[in-house]
């Protein structure tokens, strides 16, 4: 086709829910699954003021650290693990999926919105690696105060927190790939 | 709210700074800017520190695995969801998606979504108070072939008014959501049709301030995909970001 150039972004716009919502696009693996766990958090403005209409997709390699090649992702089953799901905000800002702790040490997201007009990548970790765990180049080369917002913090029984901020105080690290 | 013309002039004086940055060297900018004030509601929703440049780990140079088993090749006509024919301007939509080295992306998964000819999303909040159509809800899927082509049979969606400013209207558009075979080519857009007289006003389809970069988004009619007696055609080509190809953003870009 000659050009080769890439083809803008637009915004997913608020009406998105029903095109790209679907019967279980949240759980990437069953809540009775071996090692289950919640992630989940709120998409906050610049404002400090939740964001009802944004839409969060993850995508990260099993527990044991490898990429999966399983279909099913759109036809959830209660045995093959994706590794990819995709959650809306409730009108109070908030996500949730249920998955595994990745081998790998984070998950990564795609945040969506209306208003945003390009979608915004970023990593969800679930170990700082000051505490021996795996160490990453990426945490490693952040100020603390902005590798703190990386950092998917457990909140309870199997469940882990992570907030994003899309603008302002305490702004989530969002990624460009090279 | 601001009036059509405070937003048209905001729009207008952007896009003369952006091309004079273009004059003086600098690449134009092939995304939306995330920071465009006359999209009102982008305000609050962009980041204002610089992105954190990363290379891909293994995982994500990989996608999903979406496959045939996924996806009935019936969710690519959106025309034959209900018992009845939907209202409206029957058309064809097709095209290819390659990357960024002109190969194509095969075997990967688009989803559309759109109002109806009304200009109505099949939307709980969507409070335009144009008709639904029982016959249509505008969802669609396809997974692309092994030459990057896809094709869907749908209806011309009609333009809609929203509140970013008096009497905004939004051009008519086809949503789009494609993966690649590595998420970091996650891509979620718009299709427009040619000649639409919204174009100049529209701050959703303007915050991609070079002309070049949005006239990619308009698909083409093309006389040989319309039907006879049945449908118009249009084509729209797809160009996602690499694999490994950098990201073809303006190197001194400013935010």
């Amino acid at each position: 086709m000659g050009d080769r150039v890439q083809t803008p972004s637009q915004t997913v716009g608020p009406f998105f829910h029903f095109g790209l919502e679907y019967d279980g696009s949240a759980q990437v693996v069953p809540g009775h699954y071996p090692g289950a766990i919640r992630l989940h958090g709120t998409v906050f403005d610049g404002g400090q003021a939740p964001v009802p209409d944004a839409l969060l997709e993850i995508w990260q390699t099993d527990a044991a650290g490898l990429v999966s090649r399983e279909r099913g992702s759109l036809l959830r089953n209660e045995f093959a693990f994706t590794g990819f799901g995709r959650a809306a905000t409730n009108l109070g800002g908030e996500y949730a999926f249920t998955t595994v702790r990745p081998g790998t040490g984070f998950v990564t997201v795609a945040v969506f919105a209306r208003g945003l007009s390009h979608h915004l990548f970023t990593r969800a970790y679930f170990d700082d690696g000051t505490g021996g765990g795996a160490s990453d180049s990426l945490l490693a080369s952040l100020p603390p105060s902005r590798r703190s917002t990386l950092l998917a913090m457990p909140d309870g029984d199997r469940s882990f927190r992570f907030d994003v901020r899309l603008q302002g105080d305490g702004e989530t690290v969002f990624l460009e790939y090279s | 709210m601001a009036t059509q013309q405070v937003i048209t002039e905001e729009i207008r004086r952007i896009e003369t700074d952006a091309a004079a940055r273009v004059q003086g060297g600098q690449s134009p900018e092939v995304h939306p800017r995330r920071d465009y004030p006359p999209y009102r509601s982008s305000a609050l929703r962009h980041p204002t520190q610089n992105l954190v440049k990363v290379d891909p780990e293994e995982v994500e140079r990989y996608s999903p695995a979406f496959g045939h088993w996924d996806v009935s090749p019936l969710e690519s006509d959106l025309t034959i969801a209900h018992r009845g024919e939907p209202l409206g301007e029957r058309i064809t939509v097709t095209g290819r998606v390659v990357d960024g080295d002109g190969r194509p992306v095969r075997g990967q998964l688009i989803e559309l979504w759109q109002a109806n000819s009304a200009g109505r999303y099949v939307h709980k909040r969507d409070q335009h108070p144009a008709p639904l159509d029982p016959n249509f809800t505008g969802v669609g899927r396809v997974i692309t072939g092994e030459d990057g082509s896809y094709r869907f049979r749908t209806i011309k969606p009609g333009p809609y008014p929203w509140k970013n400013h008096t009497n905004a209207w939004r051009p008519a558009h086809v949503h789009f959501s494609l993966f690649g075979s590595q998420f970091t080519q996650r891509l979620v857009t718009q299709m427009y049709f040619p000649g639409d007289p919204l174009f100049a006003l529209d701050p959703i389809y303007q915050s991609i301030v070079d002309p070049a970069a949005r006239a990619r988004l308009i698909g083409t009619y093309d006389h040989d995909t319309s039907v006879p007696d049945v449908s118009l055609g249009y084509r729209w080509d797809i160009v996602l970001t690499g694999p490994r190809s950098t990201w073809l953003e303006p190197e001194h870009a400013d935010g």
